[in-house]
């Protein structure tokens, strides 16, 4: 297939990891920041290509993981109401919210659709006049503009039984808290393709420097991860700390910018909540104020729904790339897909989910 | 969390659906022919050894590309037994209606099985309609069994797996389960993808034609090849060992597939099958199976080895390598 066999060719893999272990004279820790990047390196065995001594870590770059728990339980609460159809992208259903997932509320009699894109819960809205229909707006900067479309549709076209409960966070005030946290051991970054195919990279120049951290905007297919792990570790190595962009066939430095103006105009930036990390400052977008009518937190009067997180899970530390997976005790034993105790478990993105479905906690009993 | 009801993810075909299976069916009703958790039953019956299958048809939409509920459910059954080594002869059919279903769509399913039928040399012999209340079903259920007579000397059984036994995958994979994705709602492709619905007892003929010793067989269905050879290897004891290179998939399947973030090793089929061979028969089988209408794109996908016993390891194109796991509960899509 074009676009993809082209990345995925074995003697070009082969080639860029033995050029990065000619690369390496000391170890270097690297985070690949996007779910989808953690989900290939395990799926392709990319780690495993790498010379002792690189070691990739991966981020709280998974969103369906990141989301709070307690806008988790206010999601429940909502999909529960008998006047609602809640509408999610597929991996938010089983993620497990303090009582409760998606999954079971729909076995209970919950009306929860899966759709593919925000468009078509205003599709549903717009069939189902006599339903709320509420949308799931999760995910990072590369989400934003379709959910930004779908309110800024419904506002225009007047479809009041269309809201969206929204619980978007930024890539940039993530790598800035991981940084600063006192526990950090990230030397490099892999940064987000998805993300910046939107955003562009302009907002990661300022971090390169007040961090003096390389970041290298990257794909996801194999040779992409590797040919941005050779751009970082040639940067470690020669003392070097500067944006660079791997993902060229897609990324460009201002982005998209129709796509940025109207999530500005729909969005503005807000503190928020992630799982297992904690509040961040401005690290979310909420509605703005002219869209009330559209944000179901207010719809439905949930603000005030918080929770606790569960003690045994340690994926706050696993998002921040201070342990792996299989450092949780209860990790293939009572967390599971199949009974997640922590979001990481259960988006396929999910570091631990990924470890899991490729087998690593085979290989970590044998 | 610990489910206290059913939910849809039991129903996948994969871990949990088995977890269903086996700690209540299996337990309750506990028999030997129950235990091997096969898709059929064999017995004898005054010294002719017989096949016995069932199963359950419950997909929306009812009309999809390639096929639709009617043939599907004969298919299915076909196909069941044709995996125990039997050459299917007699269906019964049970159809639950919601009322409201347009007699039209029941005659276009009715004769739908009549010509999948006819198709797959077996007859309906029996069979009973019940009606319901609008919303008690989706549209139409329907439920088939089958007997079918088994093959002289034929043996097949997930435990006669044997290091060096070769794997030979009859087609593209993921067809089926990536046709009705494209036709659900919210969905809309450039281009069909047609469902591989398809009798395969024909197919099971051909391999026959080229060897007595058939060590298993399967037809990868919910939860697609990948939790097949999950359950071999489980039941055999031995490992597997995939080259992910020479798994078929179609171009356009896989491009679905990369689109929604599923992995086609988990995605169902309806019309493709699984054959383990002793590595001497490997490429006449291969050759009898690619000489069959159904078996032209079949291909050696890899081999049961000593290493790594019931485990399923795959080399990745990249030179990588992975385990393959059964699917977990229902695939759902990935946000992106």
């Amino acid at each position: 297939m074009k676009y993809l066999d082209e990345y995925r060719r074995g003697e070009i893999v082969q080639r860029l990891a033995a050029e990065i272990a000619r690369t390496v004279t000391r170890p270097w820790v690297l985070m690949e920041m996007c779910g989808g990047q953690t989900h290939s390196i395990v799926k392709y065995g990319i780690d495993r290509l790498l010379p002792e001594g690189i070691e990739l870590v991966h981020g709280p770059g998974c969103p369906v993981c990141v989301t709070a728990l307690e806008t988790i339980d206010k999601a429940h609460a909502i999909a529960r109401r008998p006047d609602v159809i809640f509408c999610s992208f597929g991996d938010m259903l089983r993620v497990p919210g303090s009582e409760s997932d998606l999954l079971v509320l729909k076995s209970r009699g919950a009306d929860i659709r899966v759709v593919y894109s925000p468009v078509d819960a205003l599709k549903i809205a717009r069939e189902n006049p006599d339903k709320q229909v509420v949308f799931f707006a999760i995910g990072f900067e590369t989400t934003a503009p379709a959910n930004a479309m779908a309110v800024w549709q419904a506002h225009k076209q007047g479809i009041r039984n269309f809201s969206a409960l929204v619980s978007h966070v930024l890539v940039p005030p993530a790598i800035s808290a991981i940084l600063e946290s006192p526990l950090n051991r990230v030397q490099g970054f892999l940064g987000p393709g998805h993300v910046c195919t939107v955003v562009g990279y302009r907002e990661y120049e300022p971090l390169v420097e007040r961090y003096r951290v390389p970041i290298v905007v990257t794909g996801f297919e194999p040779v992409d991860l590797l040919e941005g792990t050779l751009m970082a570790v040639r940067q470690l190595e020669a003392g070097r700390a500067e944006v660079e962009n791997q993902y060229t066939r897609v990324v460009q430095r201002d982005g998209n910018l129709a796509a940025v103006e109207l999530v500005h105009r729909i969005f503005e930036p807000c503190d928020r909540k992630w799982r297992g990390v904690g509040n961040i400052p401005m690290s979310g977008y909420r509605l703005r104020d002219e869209f009330r009518l559209h944000d179901a937190e207010r719809v439905f009067a949930v603000e005030e729904i918080s929770a606790q997180e569960p003690a045994e899970c340690i994926a706050g530390l696993i998002l921040q790339g201070v342990k792996k997976p299989h450092d949780c005790p209860a990790f293939g034993k009572t967390c599971t897909p199949q009974h997640p105790l922590g979001a990481t478990m259960v988006s396929a993105e999910g570091a631990c989910a990924a470890y899991y479905a490729y087998g690593r906690h085979h290989v970590q009993a044998a | 969390m610990a489910h206290q009801e059913i939910v849809l993810a039991h129903g996948s075909g994969g871990t949990m659906s088995r977890q269903l299976v086996e700690e209540i069916i299996v337990r309750e009703f506990a028999n030997p022919h129950l235990e091997v958790l096969h898709d059929g039953a064999t017995f004898s019956v005054n010294g002719t050894r017989l096949a016995f299958s069932t199963d359950s048809y419950v997909i929306n939409p009812i009309f999809f590309p390639g096929g639709d509920i009617g043939s599907l459910a004969v298919h299915g059954t076909v196909n069941d037994l044709a995996m125990c080594g039997a050459k299917p002869l007699y269906l019964s059919v049970g159809f639950i209606l919601e009322e409201g279903l347009p007699q039209a769509d029941f005659r276009r399913i009715v004769r739908s099985m009549r010509d999948a039928a006819a198709a797959a040399g077996v007859a309906l012999v029996t069979g009973d309609t019940k009606v319901v209340d609008r919303g008690k079903v989706d549209k139409i259920f329907i439920s088939t069994s089958g007997i079918g007579a088994m093959r002289e000397g034929v043996e097949i059984d997930p435990r006669r797996a044997r290091p060096g036994d070769r794997i030979i995958v009859s087609g593209t994979i993921a067809d089926h389960g990536i046709a009705i994705l494209s036709v659900r709602e919210g969905l809309e492709f450039e281009t069909v993808i047609a469902s591989d619905s398809a009798a395969l007892n024909g197919l099971v003929d051909a391999i026959f034609s080229a060897t007595r010793d058939v060590r298993v067989l399967r037809d990868p269905t919910r939860g697609g090849l990948a939790s097949a050879l999950c359950e071999i290897a489980g039941s055999s004891g031995q490992g597997i060992q995939l080259e992910e290179t020479s798994i078929p998939v179609r171009e356009d399947v896989q491009a679905a597939c990369e689109m929604l973030g599923l992995d086609p090793l988990h995605v169902a089929n309806e019309g493709k099958l699984v054959a383990f061979v002793p590595e001497a028969d490997a490429p006449a089988v291969l050759e009898a199976m690619r000489a069959h209408p159904l078996g032209r794109d079949a291909s050696i996908i890899g081999e049961v080895t000593a290493e790594h016993p019931g485990m399923v390891f795959m080399q990745t194109r990249v030179g990588g390598s992975r385990i393959v796991d059964m699917l977990a509960g229902e695939q759902l899509p990935r946000i992106c």
